[in-house]
């Protein structure tokens, strides 16, 4: 007579659990968290210009570019081109990539440029760039800034940071805290 | 280059190192046998008493399906009314919103089922509140279900001759208290330590370094995303799924969650071999999943890392492999092997975009999919490779000329039968669905839907087939990645995936029980020198052979016109 009962009860009884009791747990111990559970922000004199781990856009020729994004690193949104390889329009798209980094970058050859400065991120938002692109700008900046070269190569290779435990992943460099260091620099 | 190999392998040891506990622990909790967890058994009691649950009763295979199908069905009433008022329930700080009923359908449906289909985008497309009642929820429920279904099937092979599954309520809320609840919540705390957030605050505004005002999506993200790795579901809080980098923040996140997804399905393989005490089984299986998986892995690996050859002729450098739709945090080897990892085991999580995949590794996709059956998903892993299991004995009883048999019970005419239809049913969703929608884009490109099929595609010629291909293939597969490029959000593909993703769920999850509870209940008969024995490598090697020859006759001829001629056009 009341088994039919049975799943509306149940169904009740995880709502308030998985739905109700889990995430508030989670979320009190989230405020413990770097951060206090809302995202990891970065201040610059007292003023939040970004959060850590989202990428933003930089098109500034004083400043390191980060990849290039579908959404335009609005981070209200997310997501990549979702270009297959073989798409006619997407290749034209990164060849005028390839183009717009000769122009801006003078002393750059074709063949030092890597793949992740033409191609979009799958985020949109990456906030990384490989260490070899960063270096690839080292010249445009020292020139746009008139700074010595050495002095901003030594600021990327400071902002490198390993893989995991010196022995998972790939290197990367973060290109906010990276552009900010750069800002620092008198 | 290095540093990205060992990074996998570490990560796949790692989660064959932690699936052994979990499996004898999860054996321990179904057996009712002392465990560490036992601490929650007052709030079982209470769960019991309050839902009116009797634990001691026991359910034949008809009784357990009953209870089984009347609680989704419930479910999908609740969640799709829930989705189609969101906007006027509370926790909605952005605004959005309520759901169309077409995508209130198919993301009902697709949470329900534990595919994560997301014909939505997780910033505007759902609110905080749908987010935790309807989809978090759904995600737990879906595989507490997954993991019961197989459960009730281990009872029925544990005993020589029964008709008990046990109790689908006690399961089904054990699956919860003793596995998924207190590994998500751990879980999380993790994830929320990396940088994930936890906290309920909406949009952030911020001027950027440059001078820009942004906005920043944010929201409770980090138990979501727990449950989703853990329970094999794989719908992200936010649109780029685990490619977000507030979702998946550093390549430790992104091992830790390449762990989770796999850890329950791999776990359940070592679970069934000390629950009905056939180790030897359990391990010949693991040995199997683990060689198809690495027959889809290696060329993936390989061909990520060599980058796009048509980007090569541009000239320039391509040390990181193929980067499009890739972060430079994870690197391609780990964004390969991720792309292996959720398409084998139906979680359909994602941390690059499969789009941009190159094509060898769009096909590698595909077949894991539509094999369905390396590790698999939460429990239905294991149930879909007991049906490839039962036609490898069907057609080793012919060639050697003797009744088939399967842990001591005779496979007779009505077995067989369930267990070939349940097979060709995902060629025929998959086939049929691609056809359909091919058909709609060459014939009625311009019918009026909100995005009118000669819209649909991304991407032209084969690429552009593969984007419906996939569609169809993540839907029968209940896996729930895509080629996000495919616009989706319209009558067609919400309803026509929508009923895909129905039928692909609980047809191979009835199919199995039905099968299992069939035989558990026939005359047990010794095995003898004349058996054939399931848990040989010869075996083995029959099942793989079935799994390729079933696979390639039914998908070889729709791969050819999608992945396999892109592939060819690239070179």
């Amino acid at each position: 007579m009341k088994s039919f009962l049975i799943p509306i009860r149940l169904t009740v009884v995880f709502i308030l659990i998985c739905s109700i009791v889990y995430p508030l747990l989670i979320g009190f111990a989230g405020k413990l968290a770097p951060g206090g559970g809302k995202g990891e922000t970065v201040k610059v004199n007292g003023r939040v210009v970004g959060y850590a781990n989202v990428g933003q856009k930089f098109t500034e020729d004083k400043y390191f570019q980060g990849r290039p994004s579908a959404v335009d690193y609005n981070a209200a949104g997310s997501g990549g081109s979702n270009k297959g390889p073989s798409n006619p329009d997407y290749l034209q798209t990164v060849q005028d990539r390839i183009d717009t980094i000769l122009v801006h970058n003078s002393a750059v050859k074709k063949e030092d440029i890597p793949a992740e400065m033409v191609t979009a991120s799958g985020s949109g938002l990456d906030p990384d760039l490989s260490p070899a692109s960063a270096y690839l700008q080292v010249k445009r900046i020292a020139a746009v800034r008139g700074i010595a070269e050495e002095k901003v190569k030594a600021l990327v290779s400071a902002q490198i940071q390993g893989p995991l435990l010196g022995m998972f992943g790939p290197s990367k460099v973060n290109v906010l805290r990276l552009n900010i260091s750069l800002d620092e620099i008198k | 280059m290095n540093t990205e190999l060992f990074g996998v392998i570490i990560t796949f040891l790692l989660t064959v190192l932690l699936a052994m506990p979990l499996g004898k622990y999860i054996t321990k909790v179904f057996k009712g046998e002392p465990a560490v967890t036992d601490f929650m058994h007052p709030l079982e009691r209470l769960i019991f008493r309050v839902s009116g649950i009797d634990p001691a009763e026991s359910m034949n295979w008809k009784q357990f399906l009953k209870a089984m199908l009347s609680i989704n069905l419930l479910w999908f009433v609740y969640a799709y009314f829930v989705l189609l008022f969101q906007h006027k329930l509370p926790l909605n700080p952005d605004g959005n919103a309520g759901q169309a009923p077409d995508l209130a359908f198919n993301t009902a449906i697709s949470f329900l089922v534990n595919c994560n289909l997301q014909h939505y985008s997780g910033e505007t497309g759902v609110t905080y509140f749908t987010q935790l009642f309807v989809i978090t929820f759904l995600q737990f429920v879906s595989a507490a279900t997954g993991i019961a279904a197989l459960v009730g099937v281990f009872n029925g092979l544990k005993e020589k001759t029964t008709n008990d599954l046990g109790n689908f309520w006690v399961i089904f809320t054990k699956s919860l208290t003793r596995i998924l609840l207190p590994l998500s919540l751990a879980a999380a705390i993790v994830l929320a330590f990396n940088g994930t957030p936890a906290g309920f605050n909406g949009r952030d505004t911020i001027t950027t370094l440059q001078g820009d005002t942004v906005q920043v999506a944010r929201g409770p993200a980090a138990g979501m995303i727990a449950i989703k790795h853990l329970g094999t579901n794989g719908g992200g809080w936010f649109g780029a799924n685990s490619a977000h980098p507030l979702e998946n923040p550093n390549y430790f996140t992104n091992m830790f969650e390449l762990v989770l997804q796999m850890l329950i399905p791999i776990a359940m393989i070592i679970a069934m071999g000390s629950y009905i005490k056939r180790k030897k089984l359990a391990w010949v299986i693991f040995g199997v999943m683990t060689i198809g998986m690495l027959c889809l892995l290696i060329p993936t690996m390989v061909t990520e890392l060599n980058g796009n050859p048509a980007i090569a002729q541009m000239g320039v450098a391509q040390a990181t492999g193929a980067m499009e739709g890739k972060e430079v945090r994870f690197g391609a080897a780990a964004s390969a092997y991720w792309s292996i990892v959720t398409t084998i085991i139906s979680t359909g999580s994602v941390n690059s975009m499969h789009d941009s995949s190159m094509p060898l590794s769009g096909l590698m996709q595909m077949l894991g999919m539509m094999i369905n059956a390396f590790y698999g998903g939460c429990g239905v892993g294991l149930l879909n490779y007991l049906l490839y299991i039962i036609i490898a004995v069907f057609i080793s009883g012919l060639m050697v000329g003797r009744t088939p048999e399967f842990m001591g019970h005779k496979v007779e005419a009505g077995e067989i039968k369930i267990a070939s239809l349940v097979c060709l049913l995902s060629a025929l969703l998959v086939k049929g669905g691609a056809a359909l929608a091919a058909y709609m884009v060459t014939h009625h490109p311009e019918m009026a839907l909100t995005v009118k099929p000669a819209a649909w595609l991304n991407n032209p010629s084969h690429h552009g087939f593969s984007e419906m291909l996939y569609e169809f293939t993540s839907a029968s597969a209940n896996n729930g990645s895509e080629l996000e490029g495919l616009g989706d959000n319209n009558m067609f593909w919400n309803i026509s995936t929508g009923i895909v993703l129905i039928m692909a769920r609980f047809i191979p999850v009835i199919g199995p029980v039905a099968i299992i509870g069939i035989l558990s209940n026939k005359k047990y008969i010794p095995g003898s020198a004349g058996t054939l024995r399931t848990d040989s490598l010869t075996f083995g090697a029959m099942t793989f052979a079935v799994i390729v020859i079933v696979n390639a006759l039914s998908f070889f001829p729709a791969l050819a016109l999608g992945p396999i001629a892109e592939y060819l056009s690239l070179q």
